[in-house]
C-alpha cells in the first residue's frame, strides 16, 4: 500500500514535469516575439515596438537568457509554485491565483455536490420508477443535460429565473442566492454524464444473483439498489467522477463569464485573450495538479468501496 | 425552417406502403448494400428519423445557405432594429436590424465546418499515432503513449484555450485547437484495436507472406481497425460542434461580424432581458445538432458500422 503510494506519487511527479515542460513550449512556439505582443497588447501604436522598451522588458522576463536556462529556471521555479509575474497586471501570479481562486473553489464545491446529488438520484429513478416511459423520459433528460451547451443553459436560466421570476440575482458572487444558477448551469453537463453511467452499471448489477436473493428475502426494490447494487455499480461512476473534477474547473470558464464571477475561469479567459503567458503556465499546471492528486484520491478509495481491488504498485 | 422538411413527411406514408424507392431522403444517409432496411426502421423509431432529418437540414443550411435564406446575414436596418420574431422575420432581427435566421443559417455553415475539422484533425492525427504506438510497440509506443497521457491531464477546454492562444484567434485556429485536444481519445481507441488485430492470424499471414510493414498497416491493420473509430468519430462530432461554439462564445473564434453561433449566443447576451430571440434560437441549433448527432451516432454503435 505505502509502496502503492509512493510509485504514484513518483508518477504523478513526473506527469507534471511533462506537463510543465508542454507548458514551457507553449511560450516558445508562439509565432513572433511574445514581449512584441505584450507591448501592443499594453497600447503601443500597431507593430512600432520601442526596441529600448522591449529589450528592458525582456531582461526583466529573463527572455534574454538561453533557452536551456530558461527552462531550468522555470522548473526549478515552478517546483517552488512561483510562476513570474502576470504579464497583464503585473502582480505575482500566485497572489493572482491566489485572489481568483476562493469563488471558483465554492462555484465548483457547490457544483460538485450538485452533480453527485441529482446524478445518483436520477441514475437511481431511472433504474427503480414503475413504469418503463416514466424510466426512459429519466434517461432522456440526462442525455439532454449533457448535450446542451453551457453557455447558453447559463443564460436560459438567466432569462428564466433572474429576467422573468425574478428569484435569483442575475451576476455577483458572495451569497447563495447568487451561486444557485452559476451551479446549476455548471453541473448540468456532468449530471447528465454521471447519471448516465452510473445507470448503465445498476441496470447491470440489478440482474445479479445477489439482488435476486435479497429481494427474495424480502428486501424492498428501493433497499435492494441502496443497500445492495449501488456499492457494486459505484466502480466506474467514481472514476468518472475523479475525471469529471477537472472538467468542472475547465467549466468554469465559460460559467464565470456568463455570470461574471472573478475566478479562475474568468482569469483563465482574460489571460488567454490578452497572451498572458505565466498565468496561462500555471493555470495549466493547477489543472495537472488537481488531475493528478484527484485521481490518486480516487484509486485510494476504490478498496474502500470494493474491498475486493487489491493496490499493487506496478 | 419548414419548408425542406415538407418533402419528407409527403413521402413518408408511401415509404410505409411499399418497399421504398432508394431517392428518399431518409434514405440517403444509408449504406448502398441495404436500402430497403435503413429506411422502415428508421420510421419505427420517430426520433432518430427527426434526428436524420433534422441533420440532412442542417447540412443544407451548411452547404447552401443561399438556397434557404434570400437575405444578407451581415445587411443592417436600423428601422428594423430587434424586431420580435414573425411571418417577415422566422427568428427575429437582431440590435441592428440583421435577419437572425439568415445569420443562424450562415453561423450553421462556418461552426459545422469547424466542427468537422476539428474531428478530421483529431481523426487523422490520433489515428496514425495509434497506429504507430500500437503496431511497432517498442520505445515508439512509450514515447507517443506518455505525450498522450500528458495531454489528457489536461482538462480538454483548457487545452484548447491554451493551443488558441499560440495560434491565434480565429475559426480556422479554434478548429485546430479543438481539433488537438481530440487527438488522445482517438489515438488511445486506434491504439487499444491495433493492439487486438497485431495478433491475429491474418496479420501473423502477410507478415510470414513477407509483405511490408506500411501495406500491412494499410491493407490489414487499419480496415480492421476502423469501424469503432468512426463511431467515436461520430459521437465527436456534437461534442466538437459545442466545443467550437464554446470559444467562440468566449471571443476566440469568427471575427464579430460574422455569424458563428456561439459568436451568435455571445451577442445576444447583451439583450438577453429585452430580446430573448438573439439567444434562444443559436442557442437551440447548436443542441439540437448534439443531440442529433450523437442520437445518430449511438444507433451506428448499435447496428454496428458497415464494413
Amino acid at each position: 500500500m505505502t509502496r502503492y503510494v509512493l510509485v504514484r506519487v513518483v508518477n504523478g511527479v513526473f506527469v507534471l514535469w511533462a506537463a510543465l515542460t508542454v507548458s514551457f513550449l507553449v511560450l516558445h512556439l508562439v509565432p513572433g516575439d511574445p514581449v512584441s505582443v505584450m507591448l501592443r497588447g499594453a497600447g503601443g501604436e500597431g507593430s512600432a515596438v520601442d526596441r529600448a522598451a522591449a529589450d528592458e522588458l525582456r531582461a526583466e522576463l529573463g527572455l534574454d537568457q538561453p533557452v536551456y536556462r530558461q527552462y531550468l529556471e522555470f522548473v526549478a521555479n515552478a517546483a517552488r509554485l512561483e510562476f513570474g509575474t502576470s504579464f497583464r497586471s503585473g502582480d505575482e501570479v500566485t497572489a493572482v491565483l491566489g485572489r481568483a481562486l476562493p469563488a471558483t473553489l465554492e462555484l465548483a464545491a457547490a457544483a460538485l455536490l450538485l452533480t453527485l446529488v441529482i446524478g445518483v438520484a436520477a441514475a437511481v429513478a431511472g433504474s427503480l420508477l414503475p413504469t418503463a416511459p416514466l424510466r426512459s423520459a429519466v434517461l432522456s433528460a440526462t442525455v439532454l443535460g449533457n448535450a446542451l451547451p453551457s453557455f447558453w443553459t447559463g443564460i436560459l436560466l438567466l432569462q428564466v429565473f433572474s429576467f422573468g421570476l425574478g428569484w435569483f440575482p442575475a451576476f455577483g458572487a458572495g451569497t447563495i442566492d447568487q451561486l444557485v444558477l452559476p451551479a446549476v448551469a455548471l453541473a448540468l453537463p456532468g449530471i447528465g454524464l454521471l447519471a448516465q453511467v452510473l445507470g448503465r452499471s445498476l441496470r447491470t448489477a440489478l440482474a445479479e444473483p445477489y439482488v435476486r436473493t435479497a429481494r427474495a428475502k424480502g428486501a424492498s426494490r428501493l433497499r435492494a439498489v441502496t443497500a445492495h447494487a449501488l456499492r457494486n455499480a459505484a466502480i466506474p461512476a467514481m472514476t468518472l467522477f475523479g475525471l469529471m473534477i477537472g472538467g468542472i474547473v475547465a467549466g468554469a470558464v465559460v460559467t464565470e463569464t456568463v455570470f461574471a464571477r472573478e475566478g479562475i475561469g474568468r482569469l483563465t479567459a482574460l489571460s488567454i485573450g490578452a497572451h498572458d503567458f505565466p498565468v496561462i503556465r500555471a493555470l495549466v499546471f493547477l489543472a495537472g495538479a488537481l488531475y493528478v492528486v484527484v485521481n490518486l484520491a480516487v484509486d485510494l478509495i476504490y478498496p474502500k468501496v470494493d474491498p475486493r481491488i487489491v493496490l499493487r504498485a506496478a | 425552417m419548414a419548408d425542406p422538411s415538407h418533402t419528407a413527411l409527403d413521402t413518408a406514408p408511401t415509404i410505409l406502403d411499399k418497399p421504398p424507392p432508394p431517392a428518399g431522403p431518409a434514405a440517403t444517409p444509408a449504406p448502398p448494400d441495404r436500402p430497403a432496411g435503413v429506411p422502415r426502421r428508421l420510421l419505427r423509431r420517430p426520433l432518430l428519423l427527426a434526428a436524420v432529418l433534422y441533420l440532412l437540414l442542417v447540412a443544407g443550411w451548411a452547404l447552401f445557405p443561399s438556397l434557404f435564406t434570400g437575405r444578407d446575414p451581415l445587411l443592417t436596418d436600423a428601422a428594423r432594429g430587434l424586431a420580435e420574431p414573425g411571418a417577415e422575420h422566422w427568428f427575429g432581427t437582431d440590435n441592428l436590424g440583421r435577419d437572425l435566421y439568415a445569420r443562424v443559417v450562415h453561423g450553421t455553415r462556418i461552426s459545422l465546418v469547424a466542427g468537422l475539422l476539428a474531428v478530421a484533425l483529431s481523426l487523422t492525427v490520433g489515428a496514425l499515432l495509434g497506429l504507430l504506438a500500437g503496431y511497432l510497440g517498442g520505445w515508439l509506443d512509450q514515447l507517443l503513449m506518455r505525450l498522450v497521457e500528458v495531454l489528457v491531464v489536461i482538462p480538454g477546454l483548457l487545452l484548447s484555450l491554451a493551443v488558441v492562444s499560440i495560434l491565434g484567434f480565429g475559426t480556422t485556429n479554434v478548429a485546430i485547437a479543438v481539433g488537438v485536444a481530440g487527438i488522445p481519445g482517438f489515438a488511445r481507441v486506434v491504439r487499444a484495436e491495433v493492439l487486438r488485430i497485431r495478433t491475429s492470424t491474418y496479420v501473423r499471414a502477410a507478415v510470414t507472406s513477407g509483405q511490408r510493414t506500411p501495406a500491412i498497416l494499410l491493407r490489414h491493420v487499419l480496415p480492421n481497425a476502423a469501424p469503432p473509430v468512426l463511431v467515436l468519430a461520430a459521437l465527436d462530432i456534437g461534442g466538437a460542434v459545442l466545443s467550437v461554439a464554446a470559444l467562440s462564445f468566449l471571443g476566440f473564434g469568427a471575427a464579430p461580424p460574422a455569424p458563428e453561433l456561439g459568436a451568435l449566443v455571445a451577442q445576444g447576451r447583451d439583450y438577453v432581458s429585452t430580446a430573448w430571440w438573439l439567444t434562444t434560437f443559436p442557442g437551440l441549433v447548436i443542441a439540437l445538432i448534439v443531440l442529433a448527432t450523437s442520437r445518430v451516432a449511438r444507433a451506428l454503435e448499435r447496428s454496428g458500422v458497415p464494413t
